[in-house]
């Protein structure tokens, strides 16, 4: 078990060297920042006075290691676009993009695995067939035009909800919140859905299928034989071991939902990190590229490790094998 | 006198609606079992023997169902039940041992809670006294250390102790029946003796009537009182396992016996019957043997075959049942 650990979190620093190669390389072959942070009117003087600022003048290998050691500390240098630190500028986006995805997270994770076991147990029923074929809409549908169609309805011919923005937040700490006022909540409804609605798709049709596989073996129509309540029988014997692929796959939509937040930001005007990383693209703004690049690798990595920890806690067989082994 | 069965089966049928037909599994199977009784089921695969076990625990998978006939368990009628009735009566009042120890207990749950949870759904009783009872339970299967063992996961017993855990499992509320479907076909010979005897045993002490379905003759000769030998979902014999396996009435009977190998010097070749029992929905008219029988006439082909009580000695369904010299 240990040393399953060690070996992972090795995995995961290897990991996150590539990644930092690929962010730091972004530097050096995407265009020049300087002519975009100086303008027309700019000395040579100006020039090599902001290189020597950035650190450009040094070899590769130097910036390399500087970008490792600095990026290691939370430190990606000063945004092109802003002249403030990237950090800084991430920590004040950060809170809108992780509410809005822990919101959508949690209603598809609570509604992927309730209409998943739904449409399992009820296999030939109206209400599964209904919900199978609504669940293909969810899953083919681009996830801006569910967006976009959500506004249109709700917000535009109801006029139900806030079509753009956050609402009012509140200050805790160093953290902005939506969750304490009511336009807050009620911002987030439309883009939590339009966000989680493709996940929760996803995982309602894994648990379904997955659902089905278990309840054909033999230890469920054994707990049939023993008169178990159907209840029990569906929600502790068969979804518990319908659970380890689906968390696999529930981990990885998890950090997407971070990570591809950007086009529910971009419908939404939410003010957050994907809306950042849009705009720092448009403006070649790579220490925030670069920034976010690595944060959400960082995450995908922490999630991936999560996930692998979740496994021995779900299944007793995998701590016994990796002894033998 | 003797005691009122614990089950009594009567002319039951199990139906499976197709496209093509409906095919009968089960076509009119009749039987009792008395307390402490073990009747063996045996036939080829097909033959409905795991189909009737299923039917009368209520464990029909869709679209098969019972179609006609009657289940009756300790006096009561239980094949038209409402399902939740019939779901305090399994487990409850019908224990099921299943063939695969391996597959048959939950991999992710603890086998102390698979037991306690089935004995508190059953009983009345505590947690702490769920716990005693599973531990009585285990112990009465011969699984040593049972007390330390109601924390072990399945993967951690061995293939015949999985199937002691089974047994507990399917006795633990003290059913009055037991129907095992195949209990040792998975298990190394070494350990299906064990299981045979374990199960003996246990019935024996308690009266708990057994339907031992198998496909092993050998088991039915060791365990069984009674033998059933059913072929494309009838009875095709029922009798004492010894006047069955020694004295065979029915040309079927016969010739599954004598497929049967023995230990004894100077074997004869092990005879075969010829071809392959037909599918349910290519059941030829009259007697369903009657291609394969050698004893087969014209009669056979056209009138459906007797029923067991025709026989003289009330034990084949068959127009020429064989004679044995006593």
């Amino acid at each position: 078990m240990l040393a399953f650990l060690i070996r992972r979190l090795f995995q995961s620093v290897v990991v996150l060297l590539v990644v930092g190669a690929v962010s730091f390389g972004m530097f050096r072959f995407i265009g020049d920042p300087v002519n975009n942070m100086l303008g027309q009117e700019r000395t040579q003087a100006d020039i090599a006075d902001l290189r020597e600022r950035l650190g450009l003048d040094r070899s590769v290998f130097v910036q390399y290691a500087v970008f490792l050691r600095n990026a290691a500390q939370g430190d990606f240098g000063v945004s092109y676009r802003q002249g403030r630190p990237v950090a800084d500028i991430i920590a004040e986006r950060a809170p809108a993009t992780l509410e809005l995805a822990a919101v959508s997270g949690v209603m598809a994770l609570v509604f992927g695995i309730g209409l998943g076991v739904i449409t399992a147990i009820k296999r030939d029923s109206l209400v599964s067939s209904t919900i199978m074929t609504l669940s293909l809409v969810g899953v083919s549908l681009p996830t801006f035009l569910i967006g976009i169609l959500l506004i249109y309805v709700l917000s535009v011919q109801l006029e139900w909800l806030p079509s753009f923005g956050r609402g009012e937040t509140v200050r805790v700490g160093g953290w902005t919140t939506g969750f304490l006022t009511q336009s807050g909540l009620v911002a987030l409804i439309l883009p939590a859905i339009t966000l989680g609605l493709y996940q929760m798709t996803l995982i309602m049709r894994i648990v379904r299928s997955e659902m089905l596989e278990v309840l054909r073996q033999d230890y469920i129509r054994f707990a049939r034989a023993r008169g178990l309540r159907e209840r029990s029988i569906n929600f502790r014997h068969a979804l518990k071991n319908t659970l380890v692929p689906v968390i696999t796959v529930t981990g990885l939509q998890m950090g997407s939902i971070i990570a591809f937040s950007i086009i529910t930001e971009t419908v939404f005007q939410w003010p957050g990190m994907g809306l950042l990383f849009i705009n720092a693209v448009q403006f070649v703004d790579i220490p925030v590229m670069a920034a976010y690049l690595m944060l959400i690798s960082v995450l995908f990595v922490s999630i991936n490790l999560v996930v692998d920890l979740l496994y021995f806690a779900i299944d007793p067989r995998l701590s016994i094998e990796r002894v033998k082994a | 006198m003797t005691p009122p069965p614990v089950l009594s089966v009567r002319n039951l049928v199990v139906a499976i609606p197709s496209r093509a037909g409906i095919s009968r599994p089960v076509n009119g199977i009749s039987y009792d079992i008395a307390p402490g009784e073990i009747l063996g089921v045996v036939g080829e695969s097909g033959a409905g023997k795991s189909m009737a076990g299923n039917a009368i625990i209520g464990l029909l998978d869709r679209p098969a169902h019972i179609a006609s006939g009657e289940v009756w368990l300790n006096g009561n009628r239980i094949d038209n039940l409402p399902p939740d009735d019939l779901r305090r009566i399994r487990g409850r009042q019908i224990g099921m041992v299943f063939q695969d120890p391996l597959t048959s207990l939950n991999p992710l749950l603890q086998i102390g809670d698979q037991l306690t949870e089935t004995i508190r759904e059953h009983l009345p009783m505590s947690a702490a006294q769920a716990r005693d009872r599973a531990v009585a339970a285990l112990e009465e299967v011969g699984i040593p250390a049972a007390a330390e063992r109601l924390n072990s996961y399945p993967h951690e017993f061995s293939g015949g102790m999985r199937q002691r855990v089974v047994i507990a499992l399917a006795l633990c509320a003290e059913p009055s029946l037991v129907i095992a479907d195949e209990p040792t076909t998975a298990l190394d010979v070494s350990v299906q003796a064990q299981i045979i005897a374990l199960l003996r045993r246990l019935c024996r002490d308690r009266g708990t009537a057994v339907m031992l379905v198998t496909h092993d003759m050998g088991v039915i000769a060791e365990a069984a009182d009674r033998v059933a030998v059913m072929y494309a979902g009838r009875l095709a014999e029922l009798g004492p396992v010894r006047s069955v396996i020694h004295a065979p009435r029915h040309p079927y009977a016969d010739g599954l016996m004598g497929a049967m190998p023995s230990l004894s010097i100077g074997q004869r070749r092990l005879r075969q019957i010829p071809g392959a029992m037909p599918r349910p929905s290519r059941i030829p008219p009259g007697c369903a043997f009657n291609p394969r029988c050698p004893r087969a006439a014209d009669k056979c082909r056209v009138d459906p075959p007797p029923t067991l009580a025709d026989d003289p000695q009330g034990r084949a369904a068959c127009w020429f049942p064989m004679e044995h010299p006593a």
